[in-house]
């Protein structure tokens, strides 16, 4: 076994085979097969009749190893039921033209005669006569070739006997001269594929081939050859091989002995893997077996530069390692083999050592491990201790984790030493002391040990639990420095986040139980520390403490809450206070009752407590609590318990700010609109929630709206603050997330209130619904109640696509006729939004066809003349966006339109513009969340409809509204993702825009000077463009740019 | 010009005729054929370099071919070698400098460029084609403010 291997001057102790890399890898074909031939006589050519020999009895393959083709001939014929009808002469020029023509283009020729039924393989056979038995050996390797790659493509063709024939025939040409070799091995291959193979010949075949070829000094191309035959008589064959018993196993050891090549190592190595797994039996061959695919770990393979196999280094490390980590019979010899290369030097050994031991751990057990673990521990320790690579360190704690688990999994009999107490106490009594080191290097990757260890198995993790979770409760208190503290807790914590992954069916057996009182203690410790960094630590420990079902008491949770509340209010540390509304969001989500008895009282005061401070005016840190309480209160609301306090909280507010007549500002009512959405968003995924703010908050919200907007003689400020823009779109927002996720149904059910109360003037469904007078948007001339159909467009623009809207007929009408009144721009545009975001919804048909002639008749009326084209416009613009989201045929007239427009004197700018718009997504109505239909390449297909017009527009404008062109174009380019956009770019383009930055060149040099060597960076691209005329422009460009302000120029 | 007011090494040059431009093929005009870099871009960005003595280029003064010039694209390779007017030459290190920082300028950055003198036409061929290809030097060579500025001369276009 070791005489082929080549001792490695690294790795000392070890037979190591490096796989040869680039220089003379891939082909053998240097070597000459000097173990067989030198010595032996010349084949014996003499003709003699090997079929009558047979008849009499005489032993044919003993004495003649050369059995004649004639009988073959003959003994097929014999075989073959057809009879050879087709002219043979075609066929006799054909072989000779093979054989003694030296052509290679005839034997496919033959081939696909045979193939379509023309000659049979015998008539081939009788052909070929004289060239199989002829005495020079390059005439007889010919000939076998051609009789080869026949059966290459026919073999489905073969009769039984014929395939008898066929392998007695070749089996015996094994014994030929070198040269014939490779196109025997070539015709036993195509063999093995046949299905008509009667049994027992697999083996003879094998046989026949481990006796008599030397695999390993064949050419690369030969020995792949054999490890085919081999794989397809495995695949085909497996009862038949399995007979021969480990003889079968030995066999295959000697043909892949020393073997070099990548590509054959891959087939080899699967062999290997198949012996395995396939349970066939290795016999006294285990270490052989073993000898033999270990030599190459770890393996040593750099691929060579344009290497056409493409095989990585990456493909026979995993499948050496599929081979090593197969079997637990392995263990013995390949555990020492890990160590001891985990101990090496070399990085890559280091990690593939480790993650074979990875591997072989699913499959071992503790009899395997048992005699290893004082060393496999000891090595995974100092990697872990030591290792200045990440990933070894990575790799080592998986390995560990392997381990642990594996020695969990074990079943042991019942008077057997549990090997994982032992080894976990080894882990302990290793890392334990430096735990209590928190400044220094190794308390790290000791935890991480520690942690690897207890994340394997229930267990493991009590086990290490019960012993760690008391010595750093016990360093804690020992350490006064926060960092330490810090250090300690997060410790601490990697603990506490193993126990989540283990169930205890009975709670009381949890190893936390008896540390729960000492745990809150530190933890609150930590949440009061003056140190931010503590504090967060303190508030992750909280979190995760909470998330153990039934662990922390309600005194627990009281005081949990109250320093959370106290966190909450603590904006100044904005760390703190982001992480204590995280963690108050995920515990109230499980503590619902703690929350609402303990938090909820104390926000809800606040709140009343901030309302007299508006009432008396601000103070600034009074104002900032304020914020914070609102914060706070939407921030706990992830239950639908909670929501249902805090939902009326906050909108009892605006009540009460509205009542109370106070000095609102715009930015209070906002502030309180943002937690509303943060509140609506967090009950999107809750069916129940959604539905139950979406009832109570919107109408409250229209309630407030319509009230602000009813004429009234002696305004309030409020008032006014609610009908401002900002504030409008402040509440629109939450509109639209209050009813984005209503299902259908709910949807319905909310729409057939909402519409009429807008179209009908119909409020009964409003709380405190007795206003002065009618609300009636659509008709009445106030301005005020006109701007609440931004809140009509936020509802109606959210709902799913397929919730049908009462009276869209009036209301669509009614929209468009409002989009083109001139005395308020915020309404007019409020409502073609509106029109646009139901239009983009509204199936294929004859309304929508009505919709849009409507649409388009107002557009032109608006635009001929008169005071309303700016609102015209602005209807084109949003109509034109949902058409074009939608890939509506008619969105490319609008487009036109509005390209037309950029010539306007009047709103040629305007236009330019909306090209910005169309192409960027909106956040109030046309977006994807609000169910509209939004195709996903629209940019895309803008870009290359329209470009092209908008160019020719460019070249045809008059000089004065060329600019507007240009502007929409840098829109569109603009929005464009730039992979998309650099090679959409046509040639022209690319050589135009570098004719540009050529031109530049021009421009005095001391304005350029800053941009030079940016230009000349971005420049360096488009000189690898893969057009020729725009290199040429690039070169010129960059050439310029090199000269600017360097001297000589 | 540099050397312009004293006598010139080679006053008397013989000159050759300027090749035309490269016609436009259909293949270049279809946006969807790659064009490969071939000989002829190559000598299109180089023929075209003042000569630093006399008013006329290289490839009127034959010290460029397109012969003279080898180019693969897949493999990022040029190789250019330029025949100096006279064997002794003493501007050909200058002449191997532009037709050196040209390239560098006009082709992708992952191509590997060897400039050198046509072997056997000139005196002190092998310091040339040394100092040529010696990137420190070459760099140098440009800090230095008179040489870049004859540089820039040889490569600026001809007004």
């Amino acid at each position: 076994m070791a005489s082929g291997c080549v001792p490695s001057s690294r790795l000392p102790s070890r037979c190591h085979r490096p796989i040869p890399g680039p220089a003379p890898p891939w082909n053998c074909l240097g070597r000459s097969r000097q173990a067989r031939d030198p010595g032996a006589p010349p084949p014996c050519p003499s003709p003699g009749d090997w079929l009558g020999r047979r008849m009499r009895g005489e032993p044919v393959w003993c004495h003649r190893p050369y059995p004649l083709p004639r009988s073959l001939v003959r003994v097929m014929a014999a075989a073959a039921a057809v009879e050879a009808a087709a002219p043979m002469g075609a066929l006799w020029g054909l072989v000779h033209d093979f054989v003694v023509g030296q052509q290679e283009g005839p034997a496919d020729q033959v081939a696909a005669d045979v193939k379509s039924g023309n000659y049979t393989v015998l008539q081939v056979v009788e052909a070929l006569g004289s060239s199989l038995e002829n005495p020079e050996p390059r005439t007889r390797a010919r000939g076998i070739q051609l009789l080869s790659q026949v059966l290459l493509h026919c073999h489905t063709l073969l009769l039984e006997k014929e395939v008898v024939h066929l392998i007695l025939f070749y089996e015996n040409r094994l014994k030929d001269h070198h040269l014939v070799i490779p196109s025997v091995l070539q015709g036993l291959k195509a063999l093995s594929l046949c299905v008509a193979l009667p049994p027992g010949l697999a083996v003879s075949v094998l046989k026949a081939i481990f006796q008599e070829v030397h695999v390993q000094s064949l050419p690369q191309v030969d020995r792949h050859t054999v490890y085919n035959i081999i794989t397809n008589f495995m695949r085909t064959r497996e009862e038949e091989l399995k007979s021969l018993g480990a003889d079968f196993t030995f066999g295959f050891i000697q043909v892949m002995d020393g073997e070099k090549d990548p590509r054959n190592l891959l087939v080899a190595f699967r062999i290997v893997h198949d012996l395995i797994s396939r349970d066939y039996s290795l016999g006294p061959f285990v270490e052989e077996l073993f000898e033999v695919t270990s030599c190459y770990f770890p393996i040593d393979f750099t691929p060579p530069p344009n290497d056409p196999h493409g095989i990585q280094r990456e493909d026979l490390i995993l499948s050496l390692r599929a081979v090593l980590a197969s079997t637990p019979r392995f263990a013995e010899f390949l555990l020492p083999l890990l160590i001891e290369k985990v101990d090496s030097e070399v990085l890559s050994a280091k990690l593939d050592s480790l993650q074979t031991l990875n591997a072989c751990c699913a499959v071992y057990g503790q009899k395997e491990l048992k005699d290893f673990l004082p060393s496999l521990w000891a090595s995974i320790r100092r990697e872990v201790f030591q290792t200045a690579s990440e990933r070894v360190e990575a790799e080592g704690l998986a390995a560990l984790h392997s381990l642990t688990a594996c020695l969990s999994r074990s079943v042991l009999r019942a008077d057997a030493e549990d090997l994982l107490d032992s080894f976990l106490s080894n882990i302990l009594q290793d890392c334990r002391h430096h735990l209590c080191e928190p400044d220094m290097k190794l308390v790290w990757p000791s935890a991480k040990l520690l942690q690897a260890a207890a994340g394997a198995s229930a267990r493991a993790c009590d086990s290490v639990t019960s012993n760690v979770l008391p010595l750093l409760l016990e360093q804690f208190h020992k350490h006064s420095q926060s960092s330490q503290r810090r250090t300690i807790l997060e410790m601490l914590l990697g603990f506490l986040k193993l126990q989540q992954k283990w169930s205890y069916e009975d709670k009381d057996q949890r190893p936390l139980n008896g540390f729960k009182d000492q745990l809150c203690s530190l933890v609150f410790m930590a949440l009061t520390d003056p140190s931010t960094q503590l504090q967060l630590v303190g508030i992750r420990t909280l979190t995760v403490l909470g998330a153990q079902p039934d662990l922390l008491s309600s005194e627990d949770l009281e005081l949990a809450v109250g320093h959370l509340y106290r966190l909450s209010f603590l904006k100044e540390d904005s760390q703190s206070w982001v992480a204590a509304l995280e963690a108050s969001g995920t515990l109230a989500a499980l503590y619902p009752v703690a929350f609402s008895s303990h938090l909820v009282p104390k926000l809800a005061e606040e709140l009343r407590v901030g309302e007299s401070n508006l009432t008396n005016g601000d103070e600034p840190t009074q104002c900032s609590r304020h914020l914070c309480c609102l914060q706070a209160l939407s921030a706990v609301s992830t239950h639908p318990s909670i929501v249902k306090e805090t939902l009326p909280l906050l909108l009892q507010h605006l009540w009460q700010v509205n009542r109370g007549n106070m000095v609102a500002q715009s930015s209070d009512v906002i502030a309180v609109c943002q937690s509303l959405r943060q509140m609506a968003e967090k009950c999107q995924q809750d069916p129940e929630s959604c539905w139950y703010f979406h009832q109570t908050a919107i109408p409250c919200l229209l309630a407030l709206a319509v009230q602000a907007s009813m004429p009234e003689k002696e305004p309030s400020v409020l008032r006014k603050v609610l009908l401002e823009d900002e504030v409008l779109a402040a509440m629109v927002s939450v509109i639209g997330t209050a009813t984005t996720h209503l299902s259908p149904e709910l949807a319905a059910q909310s729409v057939t209130y909402i519409v009429p109360l807008f179209l009908d003037g119909n409020v009964s469904f409003l709380p405190e619904n007795s206003f002065p007078s009618r609300f009636q948007p659509f008709q009445d001339g106030s301005s005020g109640q006109r701007r609440l159909i931004a809140l009509l467009m936020a509802f109606v623009c959210s709902l799913p696509r397929n919730v049908e809207i009462p009276q869209l007929n009036q209301l669509m009408r009614e929209l468009l006729e409002l989009s083109c009144c001139h005395s308020c721009p915020f309404s007019s545009t409020a409502a073609a939004k509106c029109f646009a975001g139901l239009l983009n919804k509204h199936p294929a048909g004859q309304q929508l066809d009505e919709f849009l002639q409507l649409a388009v008749d107002k557009v032109e009326a608006g635009l001929g003349s008169g005071p309303c084209r700016s609102q015209a416009f602005t209807l084109l613009l949003w109509v034109t966006k949902a058409l074009v989201l939608r890939y509506h045929p008619l969105s490319s007239c609008l487009t036109a339109r509005l390209m037309g427009l950029l010539s306007d004197p009047e709103l040629g700018p305007a236009a330019a513009d909306g090209f910005s718009l169309l192409m960027s997504d909106c956040t109030d109505v046309l977006t994807r969340a609000g169910h509209a239909e939004v195709r996903i390449m629209f940019r895309q297909r803008f870009f290359t409809d329209n470009v092209p017009a908008l160019v020719q527009g460019f070249h045809a404008a008059p000089q004065d509204v060329k600019p507007n062109y240009l502007k929409g174009l840098s829109h569109v380019l603009n929005r464009l993702p730039k992979p998309v956009l650099l090679p959409e770019l046509p040639t022209a383009v690319r050589i135009a825009a570098l004719q540009c930055m050529h031109a530049l060149t021009r421009l005095p040099t001391p304005v350029l000077l800053p941009y030079k060597p940016q230009v000349i960076r971005a420049l360096a691209k488009p000189l690898d463009d893969k057009k020729r005329l725009v290199r040429k422009e690039a070169v010129s460009a960059r050439g310029e740019w090199f000269l600017l302000g360097s001297p000589g120029s | 010009m540099v050397g312009g007011g004293g006598l010139l090494e080679n006053a008397n040059p013989l000159i050759y005729q300027r090749s035309g431009e490269r016609p436009v093929t259909a293949g270049e005009e279809d946006e969807q054929v790659p064009d490969s870099i071939d000989a002829r871009e190559i000598f299109d960005l180089i023929r075209s370099i003042n000569d630093p003595e006399h008013p006329l280029t290289l490839e009127e003064l034959n010290v460029v071919e397109q012969v003279r010039v080898q180019v693969s694209d897949p493999e990022s390779t040029v190789a250019v070698a330029f025949t100096p007017t006279i064997p002794h030459c003493s501007m050909a290190t200058l002449i191997g400098l532009s037709i050196k920082v040209k390239l560098l300028r006009s082709l992708p950055q992952r191509f590997k460029m060897d400039v050198h003198i046509t072997p056997g036409t000139h005196a002190s061929e092998h310091a040339v084609n040394k100092q040529l290809a010696d990137k420190e030097r070459v760099a140098a060579a440009l800090e230095n403010t008179h040489l870049l500025e004859v540089v820039n001369q040889c490569l600026s276009a001809r007004s």
